[in-house]
């Protein structure tokens, strides 16, 4: 039997071929109908999607613009975003090719295909190494068969597929669109449908590396974004870390209300917090430059976050309202570890005589700076893109004279906040967002290396 | 830190001995637990005074900035009750309440399913697919919003409550999904294989052994992604545009922007109404939210 099957097949190739040409065809010739209508059913829909969709005549001039179906035209799209801008005829306005639509289906066509090359790649090695396993005197197996086996092994696949698909349109789909009109012109100068917009190589990263005006902006800003980011991070960190230890001593009365009380910042939502202070911080009415007036510790109002000559004095202010918000979550945090601190650890330390100060230095603070390290590297990152904070307290004010489009206390985040809503630079606003991304990623990549989360993979 | 001990342990005993014999005066010992409280009441007021002052300015007469005390002399529940007539804000509410719902419901699915299949079945893809996870999980909101804006305007789908739901669950999944698998990787594999043994398919062994024991981890994604929509601005200032589809956030953020002087206090009435649940929500619930951040940390 088996003899008889390896003089009479063709050689391991020839199906492989077979199936990269019609997809399902090198089945066939293996002499596996089931499978051969399986991958060919994947081959039909493409061919039919795409001649349905399109408008494909015999005889007629073709153009992917307006013969294509949704892959050809998609793809078309993508490479040229677009050929025909709107235009005033007498007939009145013509309809123009809108770039920005054009890349999305693109990019969505674009993404089909890859799923699709899955199919296509798995037919040619299916086919190619089943006539290799049969010419070597393997048994034929069937298509339903071969089916069973493969869908035992498929839960996984079928459970993460909804996860999967949302991500891949709602996460990855945006991410490649975010990266793509980094290399455009679309920006407000260049809005479809009315303008068409062009691919542009790096261009827009020239622009904020030489032009001296956005550079000066994206260095400043991104110092005071590293400041603020260190900062925060340290001052939450030592706070929240002081008052554990203050509220882990045993002479503290009802410490489980104390801790409550201390939680409430973390408790209440962010942006209320944020609003509350930028009330109270408010320079003309708020409450707070007004009590300092009546106490006569200042001759006049002091206006917090608008007043360009002080912008140290806003930095100041918003890294105090953060501590404010930051420090119980560091609190809870080390007081949960202070708890598994075994007491032996301080009764050994003070048979050998060690103060108070020593225990805390060469005890505590070592296991919990143990536990809390990589929390404090999450800590910094969200410090790096603390919008919240900024946005509401501050909207990134006083205003900057040297900054192109940002204030003195504007973050990297808020600054592109402000480009692409407010200023409509979605090009210079994608660049920035690469950028903050290589910034952040850098930090946690050193940080997962570090992790035991890597290595378990 | 700790000075006093258990009476009964002996060593504790020599130990406390021999403190007493460094600091012999109780006085000092009073002093010290005097300052330590005053601290802690210091820090009590910075904490309270601010929160102190929205809830009474809620209650203050007048509707101006300069009107807000901490506690109002004559006190007054107007701005609660115009808050509910003459703004939307009862409908704000209720879409935030929509959206959270949704959010909270599709967060826990889909992360608990990825999570367990994650941690315990090795598949082909199994290992690409959790680097992918980390490396989006790094990408800022933001990058993907405004490319969200535009495909949803593209498609239709723009100012739609549930469109912004699928949106957050979608980005809060990686890390979610990161949480679950760190979870299930901690539960004792021999419980599956023993089910497994006795015959059990592998959904049976997911919804009857891991997602009973997985509790304390789906409660953490509940209660942070019910609570994250009502805090939540980027996204919805994107994505929701006409006037009755506002969430909590947007509408509280436009009060306090656009009529800054006179409806200071209906916006304070408006804050204190959205804090309040969350706070109790969130000091009710402490334990599993630092248990639960503190896990996400230790996974990378």
């Amino acid at each position: 039997m088996s003899t008889a099957q390896q003089s009479s097949g063709p050689p391991a190739p020839v199906p492989g071929i077979a199936s990269a040409l019609v997809w399902g065809f090198g089945q066939l010739i293996n002499r596996q109908a089931g499978k051969a209508a399986f991958f060919f059913a994947f081959f039909a829909a493409l061919i039919g999607w795409e001649m349905g969709t399109g408008n494909y005549y015999a005889g007629m001039e073709f153009t992917p613009r307006s013969n294509g179906g949704f892959f050809v035209r998609g793809l078309w799209g993508l490479f040229t975003l677009g050929t025909q801008p709107r235009q005033m005829t007498v007939t009145g306005l013509t309809e123009g090719d809108n770039s920005i639509v054009l890349m999305a289906n693109g990019l969505i066509s674009l993404l089909t295909l890859a799923l699709l090359a899955i199919v296509w790649i798995w037919s040619i090695r299916d086919a190619h190494s089943y006539r290799r396993r049969l010419n070597a005197g393997a048994a034929p197996e069937t298509s339903r068969a071969y089916f069973r086996r493969i869908w035992d092994g498929a839960f996984a696949y079928i459970v993460l597929s909804p996860g999967l698909i949302l991500i891949v349109f709602m996460s990855v789909l945006p991410v490649l669109f975010g990266i793509l009109v980094a290399f455009t012109d679309y920006n407000r100068d260049n809005l479809p449908p009315k303008n068409l917009v062009h691919w542009v190589g790096f261009e827009n990263f020239a622009t904020i590396f030489a032009v001296p005006s956005w550079t000066a902006t994206f260095i400043g800003v991104l110092g005071w974004t590293f400041v603020w980011a260190i900062i925060a991070t340290a001052t939450t960190y030592a706070a929240g870390f002081l008052q554990a230890v203050l509220l882990a001593n045993k002479k503290v009365r009802f410490p489980r209300v104390w801790r409550s009380v201390f939680l409430l910042p973390w408790a209440v939502p962010g942006i209320v917090s944020a609003l509350v202070f930028r009330s109270m911080f408010n320079g003309q009415f708020g409450p707070v430059s007004q009590w300092l007036v009546d106490m006569g510790i200042t001759d006049e109002r002091v206006y917090w976050f608008t007043d360009p000559s002080h912008p140290n004095l806003a930095r100041a202010v918003a890294l105090l309202v953060n501590l404010w918000l930051g420090f119980p979550f560091f609190m809870a945090l080390v007081g949960g570890v202070l708890t598994n601190i075994p007491d032996s650890y301080y009764e050994a330390a003070r048979m050998d005589g060690a103060g108070p100060l020593q225990q805390l230095r060469h005890i505590t603070l070592p296991v919990v700076h143990k536990t809390v390290a990589p929390l404090l590297i999450l800590a910094f990152v969200s410090n790096f893109n603390n919008f919240g904070v900024i946005y509401f307290l501050t909207q990134g004010g006083p205003d900057n004279a040297d900054y192109r489009f940002a204030g003195s206390t504007d973050l990297l985040i808020t600054w592109l906040f402000n480009l692409t809503l407010d200023n409509r630079l979605y090009n210079i606003g994608a660049v920035m967002s690469m950028l903050i991304f290589v910034i952040v990623g850098t930090i946690s990549v050193v940080n997962l290396n570090r992790s035991k989360a890597i290595r378990e993979l | 830190m700790s000075t006093q001990q258990a009476p009964t342990a002996d060593p504790a005993r020599r130990a406390r001995d021999a403190r007493r014999r460094r600091h012999t005066a109780p006085r000092g010992e009073r002093i010290a637990a005097a300052f330590l409280h005053l601290e802690l009441l210091v820090v009590a007021v910075i904490v309270v005074f601010p929160l102190m002052w929205i809830v009474g300015a809620s209650f203050s007469p007048g509707t101006g900035l300069a009107n807000a005390s901490p506690i109002p002399a004559d006190a007054t529940v107007e701005h609660y009750v115009s808050l509910f007539t003459e703004t939307d804000y009862g409908r704000w509410y209720l879409n935030s309440l929509y959206v959270a719902t949704l959010n909270m419901i599709g967060s826990v699915v889909l992360s608990a399913l990825c999570g367990y299949v994650f941690s315990r079945i090795r598949f082909r893809g199994r290992k690409a697919g959790l680097l992918g996870i980390l490396i989006l999980q790094m990408f800022p909101t933001f990058l993907t919003a405004i490319a969200v804006y535009m495909l949803f305007l593209n498609f239709g789908l723009l100012d739609s409550l549930t469109g912004l739901a699928l949106v957050s669950i979608a980005a809060a999944l990686p890390y979610n999904t990161w949480l679950m698998k760190g979870y299930t990787d901690e539960l004792p594999a021999s419980l599956d294989e023993a089910a497994a043994i006795d015959g059990a398919s592998r959904w049976t062994v997911f919804v009857k052994i891991i997602l009973p024991l997985m509790r304390p981890m789906l409660t953490f994604v509940a209660i942070t992604q019910f609570t994250m929509p009502w805090m939540d601005f980027i996204l919805p200032a994107l994505l929701l545009q006409s006037p009755e589809k506002q969430t909590v956030a947007l509408g509280l953020f436009a009060m306090i922007e656009d009529v800054y002087q006179n409806a200071f206090t209906t916006f304070a009435a408006g804050a204190v109404i959205l804090a309040v649940p969350i706070t109790i929500l969130y000091i009710v619930l402490q334990r599993y939210l630092v248990t639960g951040a503190s896990a996400g940390a230790e996974k990378g």
